[in-house]
């Protein structure tokens, strides 16, 4: 899942940019790792290893998940929670952001909390999102939203401060007022680090998740996975992990794309 | 004629971590309305500094600087800049980069697609019009901030080194057509350049400082009428002037020590 452990900066943004447009040679490849992954699961699975399902077992329980709904369901539930909290999240971070980069004495206000809770692993919160939140749908989305938060908010804050002087200069002395500034200049010169960190934001958002559904849920992947180490039902462990990982691929790819559409403009060196 | 740009006992000091590092040293230099003045000097010499002070980007230590005879409190679209470092948005198309001044100034739209054609084409970037910044060659990425700046049309032209990147032939064309608007526009130009014999073509007066401290060397009129033509650059009048430029860049005494 190196897709999800995200990248820290536009220029490794634009690394993983290249590999998309990759050629047919290196997909082949790729298709024959996954192949050699299966091949050496199975073996493994009839030799010798204990309990371990079969990939076509583990295909097989897949089936029925999805025939009786429960996958589907589930995945719902938790694409909610973790939708929810990725948006809340950045909603918030990116004016926080702006105006910790704009605002001196906002980076001053803000800055010892943003540092403070960026040490804590979000996963730390929940037992105190428990007691003051109680057990329902709020301490899990809010674990999310602080996860995706606390990503989000330096990358876009990084974003504004390291916007080009000279940018900003050569705007101001075409006459432009500092709202000008900020919006046609600052934004579009941060837009490549707000969507890392979006990106990022939404690997963290993704990876509290299953942590998050440990909170007595009802339903989502994390809490039938939970469900099913109860009963040593490890080919149910194994969907909900491979549908953690694709669905998060699918995000991810999707954000990125969204990001080279949207920066397409930047020089690639 | 009347003073346009005035620069009075500037003084702009960094603080280093040794002491400080002197960048201009009491610099006294007067532009009149509707001059042209160039600036040469070794790098590091503070001509950047000078010019971003005149721009409003810069505030001086000590002194003063004053255009129309106001201090200079930030910058203004009535002072055009051309940056060394070009400052294009990469975000934005060649054309989009000069209508960015030209849409801060309430103009109808017509006409500032108008303006915005006649300055890309000027300095013959009109195929490249809806390119981005990072397809461009530095030569043509020089001339979309030359055209940016001759958009808004700025009664006084900042310019640092503007001609540094391009090819011999562009650069003659530029110079010629920098002269020829100057002269039915009545601009105040203050002109950056490495280059002795562009300092000499293009101004009535060239400025030139020295190094450590920054200051100015001498300021060496350049008694040949306008409109310069190519002939004159080949006029022994012409290389007298290029040999005192040239004389007063490199052979330059050592720093004087503050007293
Ligand atoms: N922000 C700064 N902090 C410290 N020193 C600075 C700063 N800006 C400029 N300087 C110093 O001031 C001096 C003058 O800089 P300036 O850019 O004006 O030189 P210049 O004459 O334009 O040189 P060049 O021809 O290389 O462009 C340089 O020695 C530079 O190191
Ligand atoms: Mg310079």
């Amino acid at each position: 899942m190196t897709q999800l452990t995200a990248v820290g900066k536009p220029s490794e943004a634009r690394a993983a940019r290249r590999g998309a447009g990759r050629p047919r040679r290196a997909l082949t490849l790729n298709l024959i790792a996954v192949v050699a992954g299966l091949v050496v699961w199975t073996l493994l699975a009839t030799v010798g290893v204990q309990g371990l399902p079969t990939p076509l077992a583990v295909a097989a329980r897949a089936g029925e998940l999805i025939a009786d709904g429960t996958l589907p369901l589930d995945a719902l539930a938790s694409l909610r929670r973790v939708l929810l909290g990725f948006l809340l999240g950045t909603l918030l971070a990116v004016p926080i952001g702006f105006l910790m980069g704009w605002y001196a004495t906002a980076r001053g206000l803000l800055e010892p909390y943003v540092q403070f809770f960026r040490t804590i692993p979000p996963l730390a919160i929940i037992p105190l999102a428990i007691v003051l939140m109680g057990i329902g749908e709020v301490p899990k989305v809010f674990v999310i939203f602080l996860a995706a938060f606390l990503s989000s908010v330096v990358s876009t804050f990084q974003g504004v401060v390291d916007v080009d002087k000279t940018l900003i200069n050569a705007a101001r002395v075409l006459g432009a007022s500092d709202r000008t500034i900020f919006a046609k200049v600052v934004v579009p010169a941060s837009t490549p680090f707000i969507l890392v960190g979006m990106r990022v934001g939404l690997g963290a958002a993704w990876g509290t998740l299953v942590a998050a559904e440990l909170i007595a849920a009802q339903e989502g992947l994390g809490f039938r996975m939970q469900q099913a180490q109860l009963y040593y039902d490890l080919s149910t462990i194994f969907v909900g992990l491979i549908a953690i990982g694709v669905l998060g691929l699918l995000m991810d790819r999707l954000l990125l794309f969204a990001e080279r559409r949207l920066t397409d403009w930047q020089e690639r060196r | 004629m009347n003073t346009k740009i005035s620069f009075r006992d500037v003084v702009k000091t960094y603080p280093m971590k040794d002491g400080v590092f002197t960048a201009l040293d009491h610099v006294s230099l007067d532009i009149a309305d509707r001059e042209f003045v160039t600036v040469v000097g070794p790098s590091g010499c503070g001509k950047s500094t000078l010019m971003s002070m005149a721009a409003g980007l810069v505030e001086p230590g000590a002194g003063e600087v004053l255009v129309d005879g106001r201090p200079v409190t930030g910058p203004g679209p009535e002072r055009g800049v051309i940056f060394q470092q070009y400052a294009l948005f990469p975000w934005l198309t060649v054309r989009k980069n000069v209508e960015f001044g030209l849409k801060l100034m309430d103009l109808p739209a017509e006409e500032r697609r108008r303006r915005a054609e006649h300055a890309i084409e000027l300095v013959g970037l009109s195929d490249f019009a809806d390119a981005l910044p990072k397809t461009l060659s530095g030569g043509m990425k020089q001339r979309c901030a030359i055209a940016r700046a001759y958009a808004v049309n700025p009664q006084v032209l900042l310019m640092d080194e503007p001609f540094g990147a391009l090819d011999a032939l562009t650069r003659v064309q530029l110079q010629d057509q920098l002269l020829d608007t100057w002269s039915k526009e009545q601009r105040t130009v203050m002109f950056i350049t490495h280059d002795v014999d562009e300092a000499v073509y293009l101004a009535r007066r060239v400025v030139v400082m020295a190094a450590r401290p920054g200051r100015i060397q001498q300021v060496i009129d350049v008694d040949l009428p306008y409109p310069r033509t190519e002939e004159m650059r080949l006029s022994p009048e012409f290389g007298r002037l290029r040999n005192e430029v040239w004389h007063a860049v490199y052979h330059q005494p050592p720093a004087v020590p503050a007293a």
